[in-house]
């Protein structure tokens, strides 16, 4: 009985400290983790609980464990919705040239592309399209605003 | 024995002649070093065009201007002064009148202003056409350097200007010049987010300005044939993004090859009988060109990496390139058939956007490090690389076709609110002076030098 009471408190104990410290951490963090966006300023929804967008570290096309976790709920959504056909929009900051931007927004698209394939979307479905810079979100010179930047948009297409 | 004999008197031979050389070129004629930085601009006098009463007329009426040949000479002050070679003195302080100082200059009156090089002329207007006729005198040695006239139909008469600095330009620096030609840029304008961006083209010095295309659609990196007025360039017609083809002359406009999946990055061959691009599939961008006549397309680089930014070297046998098969942004150059691919740059930083310079010699380029964007050159196997401008942002270098100077693009940097944001073209010489801001109607970047037109 004892012990169920002091769980009990613990437990309370402990859901007030996550909480807390949840709300600590969303004060200090500029969101991002590394240099990778983690905020939801920029994020569209295709559906509610379908964020529209992965991003991106610096120079990289590698997906993050959250980018993962967002195409995955995209790929649920894409196999509830067998009728919606998507365009991947892949977009680079502004801290690079031109022409080589272009190609890694093709290839951030990619990855998403092949991830979202990997869970059962047919390539049939998905197009892939790069802007390279051309079209920021944000339009700071700021490495947050630059890592909002770096990103792969699922837009449908139809 | 007897053999070496002869050769002896050969070379005693070619000794006499290179000492009766010597002299001459001694007294000769002042000339222009180009190849330091040139903190002291030669003083040059450009007289105005002098005119007769009735070609005035005639011109005034089909050009609406008032004295034609007080016009072409502002073009060629301009450029001269531009070049950062030249420093073209004020004409109130000129003693001698036009017409008189075009027949015969009183040398005493231009060196009195301190001139040492003087170029006199004269217009008229003969049979619908622009006649002009000039001198290049120089003033120390009292002697006429170079004369010359042409005719052409009166509304070119800024290329005349352009044309008569070209060639005041290769009499004192031994070099061609780069005056007669135009540059063709991406013209930009609305907010970061949402920008539109045309075509647009002008002569070198910012005049004539056009668009070619209307900003419906995004277009990015033209680039000039340097054998025709075609410009191969980058449009999201429809959304896909591909490289297509121009005719400046007669606004046709076509997709080069039938990819399936973004092409971009074109460039012409030295000929302009093909394009070199990049084409990305599968999150994989290799390097291909297109021959124009038999549409034949050929697969250069076959690697995971990014392979992008192709330049021919002038002779057509080399390819630089914009790799990150290292893991980052590296100078690549191969055969033009793929084969014996080096990298070139191992200098802190990333390297992007290669280009040859037209004289073989040189490699310009972007750099990316700690921050900073630079524009550099370096030798075609990578050593000496040399750093000409530091800034926030700027990229995409394009030589003026006598590889001497380089136009390239710059922004600035926004404020927190996101702000102040412009995109401008820039150009410098080769030696790492003479930075300007080229001047354009609307925020403009990705600027190609076009070829000599007069030739």
């Amino acid at each position: 009985m004892d012990l169920r009471k002091i769980l009990k408190n613990g437990f309370l104990i402990l859901v007030a400290s996550l909480v807390l410290s949840a709300c600590a951490t969303k004060k200090v963090t500029t969101q991002m983790q590394g240099d990778v966006y983690t905020g939801t300023d920029t994020v569209e929804y295709l559906a509610s609980g379908v964020p529209d967008r992965v991003f991106f570290a610096t120079n990289e096309t590698v997906l993050t464990t959250a980018s993962r976790e967002t195409l995955r709920k995209q790929a649920a959504w894409l196999r509830k919705n067998a009728d919606v056909n998507v365009v991947l929009e892949g977009h680079a900051d502004e801290r690079g040239t031109r022409e080589y931007n272009l190609a890694l927004g093709e290839r951030r698209a990619n990855s998403a592309k092949d991830y979202l394939m990997t869970y059962g979307i047919s390539s049939s479905r998905i197009s892939v399209l790069s802007y390279g810079k051309e079209r920021p979100v944000d339009s700071g010179s700021s490495p947050l605003a630059w890592s909002k930047n770096r990103r792969s948009v699922t837009v449908k297409a139809n | 024995m007897l053999e070496k004999c002869w050769k002896d008197k050969m070379f005693n031979r070619y000794l006499l002649i290179f000492l009766i050389l010597i002299p001459f070129k001694s007294f000769a004629l002042i000339e222009v070093d180009i190849t330091r930085g040139n903190l002291s601009p030669l003083p040059i006098a450009v007289s105005p065009l002098s005119i007769d009463k009735e070609s005035k007329d005639s011109f005034k009426k089909i050009l609406k201007k008032n004295d034609i040949g007080s016009e072409i000479s502002i073009v060629v002050e301009n450029n001269l002064k531009q070049s950062g070679l030249f420093n073209p003195l004020n004409k109130d302080a000129f003693l001698q009148k036009a017409d008189i100082a075009n027949l015969k200059p009183r040398f005493e009156d231009w060196s009195l202003i301190k001139a040492q090089a003087l170029i006199t002329g004269k217009v008229s207007f003969k049979d619908e056409k622009l006649r002009v006729e000039f001198r290049l005198w120089d003033v120390l040695a009292g002697k006429e350097m170079m004369a010359l006239a042409f005719t052409t139909v009166p509304s070119n008469w800024r290329r005349v200007g352009h044309i008569i600095t070209d060639k005041v330009y290769e009499r004192l620096t031994g070099e061609r010049g780069y005056f007669d030609t135009r540059i063709i840029y991406v013209a930009e304008e609305g907010p970061k987010t949402k920008r539109v961006k045309k075509l647009a083209i002008m002569d070198q010095d910012g005049f004539n300005n056009k668009f070619l295309t209307l900003g419906n659609e995004l277009v990015l990196t033209p680039r000039f044939s340097p054998t025709n007025q075609m410009v191969t360039y980058l449009s999201y017609f429809r959304n896909l993004p591909r490289v297509y083809l121009l005719d400046i002359e007669t606004g046709m406009q076509e997709v080069v090859g039938d990819f399936p999946g973004m092409t971009f990055a074109p460039r012409f061959s030295p000929d302009g009988k093909k394009i070199i691009m990049s084409f990305a599939k599968d999150g994989n961008s290799d390097i291909y060109t297109m021959d124009l006549e038999n549409r034949i397309v050929e697969r250069i680089t076959n690697h995971p990496s990014i392979d992008t930014s192709p330049s021919f070297s002038p002779d057509g046998k080399y390819i630089c390139f914009n790799s990150d098969r290292s893991g980052f942004q590296q100078i690549y150059v191969m055969k033009s058939n793929g084969k014996n691919v080096k990298r070139i740059s191992f200098g802190k930083g990333l390297y992007g956007t290669p280009v040859w310079s037209p004289r073989g010699d040189l490699i310009a380029f972007t750099k990316l490090h700690k921050g900073k964007f630079y524009i550099g050159v370096m030798r075609v196997d990578g050593t000496g690389e040399r750093l000409l401008t530091e800034n926030f942002y700027q990229e995409a270098p394009s030589w003026s076709p006598n590889g001497r100077v380089l136009i390239f693009y710059r922004e600035t940097k926004t404020n927190s609110k996101g702000e102040g944001f412009s995109a401008k073209l820039w150009s410098i010489d080769l030696t790492g002076y003479n930075e300007k801001l080229v001047e354009t109607e609307t925020d403009a970047s990705d600027p190609s030098w076009s070829s000599l037109l007069s030739n």
